[in-house]
């Protein structure tokens, strides 16, 4: 579904990324793994369009498409969802009018009619009761004062009404108290499909705990330096990076 | 959220939509400005003697006045012997009765604008003296309002039906030598809209009047007297568009609000005349004197406006709260993009014992376009008990615009509680990136960051009302980010 290949990218004029390359298919869950300035949420925002960030080399392409050219707007039409680890708070914007408007966009580049207020609510309402959420969260402005812990419930509460293709979560388990991750990782569990893949971009181990990936891939330097499955997440938390690291400059 | 982002191109290069002009006579006056035009005016509209003499006096003392200057904005010195003070459509001698004998050209002009006036008055239950250029042209739901005595009608024909009324209020809140812009409409004034209230009334619907400038070089001079007597209410909106031309227009209405004893008026704008091109070419001056008067005890009065138009504005809504627990208000929306020049505010004057006043301001800013708040708060020694609270927001969008503030207090009683509170924010990259992740144009998602800002004043105005406002502001930000 995804297919980067040899990505090169940098943020005002320093080079992050150097040569990535990944394949995620369908149905698949992805951790990427790495310590601080690995180039892990670089990488989600530019499969996102963040346009902060220039490509100098290489290709994303989702379904043989290629993503580059187009707009962040383009791109999450095309069912690509972003889980931001700061999500920005837009006061007075409605929450449930910026997801409607979102689901919309969606629907209408799909070919399917816009859905009304009513059907909207019912929907956001019975997603709302699977992530254990309160049902006034509708009604506040986008992430207007919101604890960090329901900023990130938010951002699961919009990948479950969006029903992304390839959903990318970055850091998303950061700043959860235990609650919080357990029903966070609930949400991302309910919304594994065989048509769907996720991308999971962690610090830590232990959002894998929770969320069991296929594929475990270590970023350092702005590559992936090893790739495996959910054990070698476990040898990193043994171990720590600094085992990764030696190993790719031995 | 119907913006493919295909369309966004022409979407920002869309023009000003209500950009055209009626072809229809103008029986206009020949430019410039003396005593004999004064007399011109008043005698083609058949005045009374009272109101010829107002208007000379007004004249009079506008010729010893000096246009103001203290004002942010700035523009070419306005020629005023270059405008024409009078112009009516040819058809005015045969004056139209109903919608059936209106011009048919006068009701495709407001079906472009969007406002089928029959159907909507009609479906909306609102009664719309519509004035097309200087003279209203059609009234309708006469009968309903007469029935509950409520009178309005054309401030032409209350000098000759009510000149009581009309002698009794005109100018009691803004006297013709306030400014020079009033004392100039004091004196050339046209037409505009007439409203009485009687005791005890609460007016059936919504008056709503719409105004539209047309003949070219011809400056505009609407006289509003809303008059609401004891124990009553009444809502009024005025909304307007303006046709697109290159000449700067002058526009300098005066509107009057007096509120008796636990009365309360309620007064919406809409106004979206035309801002100048792209460039800054072009665009109507609106110079504009609006005040109310909370005469009685427990008067009320509030303005809401949403100001997108104009290549300068400079406006004040303001409220005299003379009857004790009298309570003013003022909602605004400015937003100036393009070159547009918004110096508009308020100002409360507390007299009364325990009256209270609430301003909340929002400003918008975008392309080169300069915005400022200008507002002043005065307590006078025997307001005991006064309060005010300010809020004062300024939204700018992109890097060659500014805001201002220019709060001003005059409190002479220790006794008053006074609250300003004032913030200043950009649309940031990240507020966007993350709306337009979520499937959403940046068109799109600028709009409803802006209209989030602005929610607080959106909600004051009447639903019909809020819906067009937000309309507006959508168009009026148009290529704002590029």
């Amino acid at each position: 579904m995804l297919e980067i290949n040899d990505l090169h990218a940098s943020v005002g004029g320093s080079e992050i990324l150097r040569g990535l390359s990944l394949s995620v298919r369908a149905g698949e869950v992805h951790a990427i793994m790495g310590p601080n300035g690995s180039g892990k949420s670089t990488l989600a925002q530019l499969i996102a369009g963040n346009d902060a960030y220039t490509v100098s080399r290489g290709t994303v392409e989702l379904d043989g498409e290629d993503l580059l050219p187009l707009s962040p707007e383009e791109r999450a039409r095309r069912g690509i969802f972003l889980g931001f680890q700061y999500p920005v708070e837009i006061p007075g914007v409605n929450n449930a009018y910026l997801l409607k408007a979102a689901l919309n966009a969606r629907r209408k580049y799909a070919g399917l009619s816009e859905i009304d207020a009513f059907e909207f609510l019912k929907l956001a309402r019975d997603k709302m009761a699977m992530l254990n959420m309160d049902p006034k969260f509708l009604n506040r402005g986008v992430n207007e004062g919101f604890s960090g812990g329901e900023k990130k419930r938010n951002e699961i509460l919009q990948m479950a009404i969006l029903e992304p293709r390839l959903a990318v979560l970055d850091e998303t388990d950061s700043g959860l108290d235990i609650d919080a991750l357990r029903a966070v990782a609930n949400g991302v569990n309910a919304l594994r499909d065989p048509d769907r893949a996720i991308i999971l971009v962690t610090h830590y181990q232990r959002l894998l705990d929770y969320i069991e990936p296929d594929h475990v891939h270590v970023l350092s330097e702005g590559r992936i330096v090893r790739s495996g499955d959910k054990s070698l997440a476990l040898q990193l938390e043994e171990k720590g990076y600094d085992w990764l690291r030696e190993a790719a400059s031995a | 959220m119907a913006i493919e982002s295909d369309n966004i191109e022409t979407l920002v290069n869309r023009r000003y939509q209500h950009g055209f002009v009626t072809e229809i006579e103008n029986d206009s006056l020949p430019p410039g400005l003396d005593e004999n035009v004064v007399c011109a005016i008043s005698a083609r509209k058949n005045e009374p003697k009272f109101m010829l003499e107002w208007r000379l006096r007004a004249y009079r003392q506008w010729q010893q006045m000096r246009e103001p200057t203290w004002a942010q904005v700035h523009y070419p010195a306005i020629d005023y012997g270059a405008i024409s003070y009078f112009s009516a459509p040819k058809s005015d001698a045969n004056r139209p009765r109903s919608l059936d004998e209106v011009d048919p050209k006068l009701l495709e002009t407001y079906d472009k604008l969007g406002i089928p006036l029959h159907e909507r008055a009609r479906l909306a239950g609102v009664a719309v003296d519509a004035v097309f250029d200087s003279v209203s042209v059609a009234t309708t739901f006469k009968a309903k309002l007469s029935e509950a005595g409520v009178i309005f009608c054309p401030f032409s024909e209350a000098v000759q039906k009510h000149p009581e009324l009309v002698q009794k209020y005109l100018g009691s809140v803004v006297p013709q030598r306030d400014n020079f812009f009033a004392a100039l409409n004091s004196a050339v004034f046209s037409d505009g809209s007439f409203v009485y209230i009687p005791k005890g009334v609460r007016c059936p619907m919504e008056l709503s009047t719409y105004f539209r400038i047309n003949a070219a070089n011809t400056g505009q001079f609407e006289r509003t007297l809303i008059v609401a007597d004891e124990d009553s209410y009444v809502s009024y909106l005025e909304g307007c568009t303006a046709p697109m031309r290159d000449e700067n227009q002058l526009h300098a209405a005066v509107v009057e609000l007096v509120a008796l004893k636990n009365a309360r008026i309620k007064y919406s704008t809409v106004q979206n005349w035309y801002p100048g091109d792209e460039n800054g070419v072009g665009g109507i001056y609106n110079f504009v004197t609006k005040r109310g008067d909370c005469r009685g005890e427990n008067a009320k009065i509030s303005w809401t406006q949403v100001e997108t138009g104009s290549a300068i504005t400079w406006k004040y809504p303001s409220c005299i709260l003379r009857g004790d627990n009298s309570v003013g208000e003022f909602y605004s929306v400015a937003v100036a993009n393009n070159y547009q020049q918004a110096d508009t505010g308020t100002k409360m004057i507390h007299i009364g014992r325990n009256t209270s006043s609430t301003i909340v301001s929002k400003g918008i800013s975008a392309g080169h376009a300069q915005n400022s708040y200008r507002g002043l708060v005065r307590v006078m020694p025997q307001a005991t008990g006064a309060r005010n609270h300010t809020q004062c927001d300024s939204l700018l969008i992109g890097k060659d615009c500014g805001a201002h503030t220019f709060p001003y207090m005059e409190i002479r009683n220790p006794d008053a509680k006074i609250e300003h509170e004032a913030t200043t924010s950009k649309i940031s990259a990240e507020q966007l990136f993350y709306c337009r992740q979520r499937g959403i144009a940046e068109e799109d998602a600028v709009n409803m960051i802006v209209n989030g800002f602005c929610k607080e004043v959106f909600k004051e105005l009447p639903m019909e009302f809020a819906v067009e406002a937000q309309n507006l502001l959508n168009v009026s930000l148009e290529g704002a980010v590029g």
